[in-house]
C-alpha cells in the first residue's frame, strides 16, 4: 500500500469516522446537564457509609475496585512485558550500554545535581503523603506512587546511585511491585474469608476525617502506590540500562 | 458552546490519528496515540460536568452541594496512570524493532523482513 | 460553560495539533509536556483535582521522561554503528 493510497484511505475514513462523532455527540446530553444517578448515589453514600471524603477514592477502591485491580494488573503486565523485551535483549547485546563512570557523577550540571539532592528528600515525603490521605483528599495510590518514583530518579539524576545495604536496588523494586500487586488481590480475598465478598471491607471505618478511617481504603493505597512506584522505576530503569539500579561495587 | 467540549475531544482523536497514519518514526507514533488517548479522558471528564458543582471531595464543603460526577473521575485516574505504562511498553517494543531492523522508519520495516 | 473551560479547551486542541506535527522525538517530548500541563489545566477546570494531579505526575513528568530514554537508546545504537562502519 503506497503512502499517497494511504492518504486516501485515511482521508475518507476520518471524514466518515467524523460524521459519525458529530452524529453521535449531538445525541449527548448538553454539556453540564449530566444528572446520571449512579454517580450523585455513590457521591452521596461516600461519607455516611464508608467515613471518608474523598468520593473519587471510594469510587476507584470501594465502590468500583474491581475495575481498579483489572487496571492495576494492566499495569504490571506492561512492566513485565518492557522487562522482557528489554532485559532480554540485553543478554545477546552487541552494543554495549553507555558505561558507568565510577568516579564522576553522571550528570555533569552542578545545578542539576544540586537541585536534585536537594529535592529528593521533600518529594519523597510529599510522596507518602499523597499516598496516605488519599481517601481524605485529591490524591492517592496512583499519584503518590508515580511521586514517589520521581523521588528516587532525583536521586539518580543527581549524579549518584541508590545503596541498599544488602538488596540490589533493582530487586527491590521489583519486590515493591510485586508486593504491591499482590497486596491489592490478596486484601480482596480477605474480604472474602473475613467479610464474605471480595473486595468486601473487613475493618472498622473510623471518624470522617482521620487519617485511619475509610475501612481497608489506607490499605489498598498503599499497595497500589508501591506497585506504580516499582513498575514505573523498573520499566525507567531499563530504558536507561539499568545505570542508575546497579549496585556500586558490581562493575 | 456545548459541543466545543466533545468538538475538542472528536479534534484530537482525528489529529492523534492522522499523526500515526502520517508518522515516518516509531517513537513519534506511540506520542500521538498518547494523543489519542488524551480524548478520550477530555470526552469522559465533559461528559461528567454539571453546571454550578464543585469537586467530589467533602474534606471542607457540606455533603448537601451538588458535585460533578465521581465515576468518569475514577475511569479517568485510573487510566492516565495505566495508559501511560502501556506506552512504555510500546517505545520499547519500537527500540527492539530498531535493533532488529535498524531502522524507526514503519514504512521500511516491512521490507527488510527474509 | 465558563471562559477558563473554554480556554482551557482551545489550549489543549492546539497543543494537540503541534504533539501531532512535530516529528523529531526530542522535540515531541518537550511538546508532550506542554500538552500534558495544558491538559492538567483543563481537568482542574473541569473541577477533577485527582485526575489533574495524576495527568500532571504522569504527562508532564513520567512520559516526556521515558520517551527521551528510549530515544537516547536508539540514538546511541546509531551512533555505535555508524562508528563502526
Amino acid at each position: 500500500m503506497t503512502r499517497r493510497f494511504r492518504m486516501v484511505v485515511f482521508g475518507l475514513g476520518a471524514a466518515g469516522l467524523a460524521g459519525l462523532l458529530a452524529w453521535g455527540f449531538a445525541g449527548l446530553p448538553s454539556f453540564g446537564s449530566f444528572d446520571g444517578a449512579y454517580g450523585q448515589l455513590l457521591a452521596h453514600l461516600t461519607v455516611p457509609e464508608r467515613h471518608a471524603t474523598s468520593a473519587v477514592s471510594v469510587s476507584t477502591f470501594d465502590f468500583r475496585g474491581v475495575d481498579t485491580l483489572g487496571e492495576e494488573f494492566i499495569l504490571f503486565t506492561a512492566a513485565i512485558g518492557v522487562l522482557v523485551l528489554l532485559r532480554g535483549q540485553r543478554a545477546g547485546e552487541t552494543v554495549a550500554a553507555e558505561p558507568i563512570r565510577q568516579r564522576e557523577p553522571a550528570a555533569e550540571s552542578k545545578t542539576l545535581r544540586s537541585v536534585g539532592t536537594a529535592l529528593a528528600a521533600p518529594v519523597l515525603v510529599l510522596g507518602i503523603y499523597v499516598v496516605a490521605h488519599g481517601h481524605l483528599t485529591p490524591g492517592g495510590g496512583f499519584q503518590g506512587g508515580v511521586i514517589l518514583m520521581t523521588a528516587f530518579l532525583l536521586v539518580y539524576l543527581a549524579g549518584t546511585h541508590l545503596d541498599l545495604r544488602r538488596a540490589t536496588p533493582l530487586g527491590a523494586m521489583e519486590a515493591a511491585e510485586g508486593t504491591g500487586a499482590a497486596g491489592f488481590a490478596l486484601i480482596g480475598l480477605g474480604g472474602i474469608v473475613l467479610a464474605g465478598a471480595f473486595l468486601e471491607n473487613f475493618i472498622g471505618f473510623g471518624t470522617v476525617g482521620n487519617l485511619v478511617s475509610g475501612g481497608v481504603i489506607p490499605l489498598l493505597n498503599i499497595s497500589v502506590g508501591l506497585e506504580v512506584m516499582g513498575a514505573v522505576l523498573v520499566i525507567v530503569g531499563e530504558l536507561l540500562d539499568q545505570r542508575f539500579l546497579v549496585r556500586r561495587g558490581d562493575r | 458552546m456545548s459541543f466545543l467540549a466533545y468538538g475538542v475531544a472528536g479534534w484530537l482523536f482525528l489529529v492523534g490519528l492522522y499523526g500515526i497514519v502520517t508518522s515516518r518514526n516509531l517513537i513519534h507514533l506511540v506520542v500521538c496515540l498518547t494523543v489519542v488517548q488524551a480524548s478520550t479522558y477530555v470526552l469522559l471528564l465533559a461528559i461528567g460536568f454539571r453546571d454550578g458543582a464543585t469537586a467530589p471531595i467533602y474534606a471542607d464543603i457540606p455533603t448537601s452541594r451538588p458535585v460533578v460526577d465521581p465515576v468518569v473521575a475514577t475511569l479517568t485516574l485510573t487510566d492516565v496512570v495505566v495508559e501511560a505504562t502501556v506506552a512504555a511498553l510500546l517505545l520499547s517494543l519500537a527500540v527492539q524493532a530498531h535493533r532488529r531492523f535498524g531502522t524507526l522508519d514503519p514504512d521500511e520495516l516491512g521490507a527488510l523482513r527474509g | 460553560m465558563t471562559a477558563v473551560q473554554a480556554v482551557a479547551l482551545v489550549v489543549v486542541a492546539l497543543a494537540g495539533t503541534a504533539v501531532a506535527l512535530t516529528r523529531d522525538p526530542a522535540r515531541q517530548a518537550l511538546v508532550a509536556g506542554i500538552f500534558g500541563f495544558s491538559l492538567a489545566i483543563l481537568f482542574l477546570a473541569f473541577q477533577a483535582p485527582d485526575v489533574a494531579l495524576s495527568q500532571i505526575v504522569v504527562g508532564a513528568v513520567a512520559l516526556p521522561a521515558m520517551i527521551i530514554y528510549a530515544y537516547r537508546k536508539v540514538q546511541r545504537r546509531e551512533e555505535v554503528e555508524r562508528g563502526q562502519r
